[in-house]
């Protein structure tokens, strides 16, 4: 999240959901199968705008850093390479009691950490007694709310979380709370990547630019705001990968000197993607947009209505702003770089409600609504926006739509910290658009857009809920909906929290506008499958994988 | 002398002293709350107010404001919130780009405004010192990030002299430099110009004019080091203007130095950060002037330090 929380994702397309590979209530790794027609070695050259702030796993969540931590570190859990489907990968295997409360897993034999030492359960144990601890001040704590001993941890009264148990060096068990029908992916997130206790001690808060994993790469040299080397780990315990020696970073260039950059050779991947302003000139070019991979992700843009705040405490005015927005003109603005939303969740999300046709755009209907409501003449309004482009034009673009109907919004254009402040007041903001802090899951289950975006516990000063909508019918099915572990009965899960998003749409505390799209752009040295390139997991590519078809 | 001085450093430090204040006391007013950037959107208020005791953000104005001082007088400016690293190596390990970039844009700079101003003098009244005192006009107005851009588009995209941004040879140095060198440049262009012209309307030049002397030899050997001078001495008043514009030259040649680092800080609202580049830049400004003002004498006897 922070400054980039809003382009950073955890999923995207393939509807398999955790559920689907839960259906044998135990699972054994399956090898993954390698490119065979990767070629070994061969370095590249990624570059970023951005600073990366840390590689501690328990603590990075940025665009930068994110998929850097996961090639240096490993959890529990995995996804196959370029999809969301989970699979085991420092575990060998793992299995759920009936109740869905236990989880064991026993991890592989012989992982080395990049000093040389073993991997054992007590560092898996070591790792989420630290990530839970206030001390770390991990932004991901969050995430291991439903592990037995959380909240003692969390408060301060324990070092330890009791339902955390080392059975022997090569099992662990985790006790819950409540059944958690996203727990393996919790064991998927980087908070819960495995790191050796001896070298946290060692560098203390400093762990983040020293960081020692299990991963296919190895930290070699940092030259802070300058750039970031990674070197093959030739130990790493999944024979035959990575493919690359070296991975160079180059950090402090803008996209569009990145672009530049790329045109002439001299780097391999942009890692900010394609600059908006020259889209269009890469995508007119067969040359350029050969090499140009487009992926989906699980992104909603959307406009909020402060359902405490009048008139919008009115739901016949929030329905009529969602009659109002022309969302295929909008998503024009951004030059055609999504698809237009009608529900919170985005299309490839399991749960996604396809037979659901949400509020059509129509201009006469929605002025009938707000007639009804008592405001025939329209009111005025503020629309918060964060001030970076496209925001303010997609702002304007939904001001003129409102102005149709009769609604007069004045724009107030931010910086990001100053929306989300306004949003996490309950009288600081009537409408904010959601663009550049958009929600994006963090990992691929239909519950990670409800809880703080649209959830009662979101509604709080500070929080994420910035309508204040608060249903506590619907949190409580939201419940019920997230203690079916039972992977018989997911498709039933998926309906329920399809439900739940209908009748959320009902009284629309939110306008969904778009579903936005991925483009990843590429040098033509570069090899590998092109879902690697738009890896939902691995941001922006999957280090891990990919290879330059110029060596050898 | 040593009274002069005693007395510049306590208003310096006043100073410092209360640009810290000012500083602190704009960013704790932000309506941004740095707790929850830092805890993120997965946290519960619990996390969250952890999270605000341990940076003892939950103290009053004042005790947060106390304990910065304490802890900036043994210089520590503490640790980043979002990077989680010291303040202060993060600053160090960004200087000597900064300084770099600095010593390139004066060399810039004077070189060009120097030239400008002294053809300009010596034309005086003609096409040529119009020409010159327009582009000087337009060297100051222009904003930086549009002649950063129009400078890296001409020479590093399209005639592939320099490299397109980044930083570790003198051929990354010369195009930032130029782009911050410019805005003095037109400065200089002017004040050398008029200092040229004031100097050569005094009677030693008409004396060694009529001494029969080269017009080359009048011009370089009398004038310029006397018309210089004055000019130079503005170079420690310029860092204020530098400090200015490294946050955006740095950022669009991605030259990673401490403006950069700032803009970055600005965004996430990495409060240490902003409040680390803000003193040191100060403390630069400040430094800047005290050299100024002590080498004003030197150079013209007529100036007195009291």
């Amino acid at each position: 999240m922070k400054r980039s929380f809003g382009k950073r994702l955890l999923a995207s397309t393939v509807a398999a959901s955790a559920l689907a590979l839960m259906l044998g209530m135990t699972s054994v790794r399956a090898e993954d199968t390698i490119d065979p027609n990767a070629k070994q070695g061969g370095a590249i050259t990624i570059t970023y705008k951005d600073d990366v702030a840390t590689l501690d796993p328990a603590i990075g969540y940025d665009w930068q850093n994110w998929s850097m931590i996961k090639s240096l570190f490993d959890g529990l859990m995995d996804y196959e390479p370029g999809t969301t489907n989970l699979k085991p990968d420092l575990a060998e295997s793992y299995e759920i009691s009936p109740d869905g409360k236990t989880f064991t897993f026993k991890l592989r034999h012989g992982v080395k950490f990049h000093n040389g030492r073993e991997m054992t359960a007590d560092d898996v144990k070591y790792s989420l007694d630290r990530v839970t601890n206030p001390k770390t001040q991990s932004p991901g704590a969050g995430f291991f709310g439903s592990i037995k001993g959380y909240d003692d941890v969390a408060a301060g009264k324990a070092e330890t979380l009791s339902g955390v148990t080392v059975v022997d060096p090569y099992t662990v068990k985790f006790e819950l709370t409540r059944p958690d029908a996203t727990f393996l992916h919790v064991m998927a997130i980087n908070f819960s990547h495995v790191v050796p206790k001896e070298e946290v001690e060692k560098y203390g808060a400093d762990f983040g630019k020293h960081p020692v994993g299990t991963g296919a790469f190895k930290l070699a040299e940092w030259t802070l705001g300058q750039r970031i080397v990674f070197e093959r780990n030739p130990d790493y315990w999944h024979k035959g990968l990575p493919h690359l020696d070296k991975i160079t970073f180059e950090i402090g260039q803008e996209p569009i000197v990145a672009l530049l950059r790329l045109q002439k050779g001299e780097i391999d991947v942009p890692g900010d993607g394609i600059p908006p302003a020259k889209f269009q000139e890469v995508m007119a070019d067969p040359e350029q947009k050969a090499r140009v991979v487009e992926g989906g992700q699980l992104h909603t843009g959307y406009v909020t209505m402060n359902t405490t705040m009048a008139p919008f405490d009115n739901v016949k005015v929030r329905q009529a702003v969602n009659m109002a927005l022309n969302k295929a003109r909008i998503i024009q603005i951004i030059n055609g770089r999504a698809v237009p939303a009608n529900q919170p969740l985005p299309p490839s999300m399991p749960g996604y409600d396809k037979d659901y046709k949400g509020y059509p755009y129509d201009v006469a209907k929605a002025k009938a609504l707000l007639a009804e409501a008592g405001h025939p003449d329209g009111f005025d309004t503020q629309l918060f926006v964060m001030n970076t482009d496209p925001n303010p034009r997609i702002a304007q673009a939904i001001q003129q739509d409102l102005a149709a109907i009769g609604i007069k919004a004045s724009i107030q254009s931010l910086a990001q910290a100053n929306v989300i402040a306004a949003g996490g007041d309950k009288a600081g903001a009537p409408m904010i658009w959601s663009g550049g802090m958009a929600w994006i899951a963090d990992f691929p289950d239909p519950s990670n857009f409800y809880g703080p975006i649209l959830g009662c516990a979101g509604a709080v000063p500070g929080g994420w809920n910035w309508s204040w909508y608060c249903n506590k019918d619907l949190d409580a099915k939201a419940a019920e909906a997230d203690s079916v572990v039972d992977p018989a009965k997911a498709v039933e899960r998926d309906k329920m929290w399809s439900a739940i998003y209908d009748k959320v749409m009902e009284d629309a505390p939110w306008a969904p506008v778009f579903n936005e799209q991925r483009f990843t752009m590429k040098s033509a040295r570069m090899g590998g499958a092109d879902n690697l390139y738009v890896d939902p997991v691995h941001i922006p590519i999957n280090y891990d994988n990919v290879y330059v078809k110029d060596v050898q | 002398m040593i009274a002069y001085l005693g007395r510049r450093l306590i208003q310096s430090l006043l100073i410092l002293l209360g640009v810290s204040l000012i500083t602190f006391a704009l960013l704790y007013l932000l309506p941004a709350d740095p707790v929850r950037q830092i805890a993120g959107r997965s946290a519960t208020p619990q996390t969250v107010e952890n999270i605000r005791q341990q940076l003892g953000l939950d103290q009053p104005f004042i005790v947060q404001y106390w304990h910065y001082l304490t802890k900036l007088v043994s210089g520590d400016l503490g640790r980043s919130y979002i990077q989680r690293s010291e303040v202060t190596e993060l600053i160090v390990s960004r200087l000597p780009a900064s300084l770099l970039l600095m010593a390139g844009a004066i060399l810039c700079e004077l070189l060009i405004g120097l030239t400008m101003g002294l053809i300009a003098a010596v034309k005086r009244g003609t096409a040529t010192d119009q020409t010159l005192m327009v582009a000087s006009f337009v060297g100051v107005s222009a904003p930086q990030f549009v002649v950063g851009l129009l400078l890296l588009y001409v020479f590093a995209v399209r005639l592939s002299w320099f490299p397109i941004g980044g930083y570790g040879t003198w051929r990354h140095l010369v195009l930032p430099s130029l782009t911050m060198g410019i805005l003095g440049a037109g400065w200089y262009a002017r004040m050398m110009r008029s200092s040229m012209i004031d100097v050569l309307r005094q009677d030693y030049v008409r004396t060694a004019r009529a001494k029969g002397l080269a017009r080359r030899a009048i011009l370089f050997r009398h004038a310029l080091p006397n018309a210089i001078l004055p000019v130079i001495a503005m170079i420690g008043i310029d860092i204020g203007i530098f400090m200015g514009g490294i946050v955006v030259v740095e950022s669009v040649f991605g030259w990673p130095g401490i403006g950069q680092l700032a803009w970055q800080a600005i965004q996430r609202v990495d409060i240490p950060i902003i409040m680390g580049v803000t003193l040191v830049s100060a403390f630069a400004i400040v430094l800047g002037n005290l050299l100024a003002d002590i080498i004003a004498p030197f150079i013209d006897p007529r100036i007195k330090l009291r």
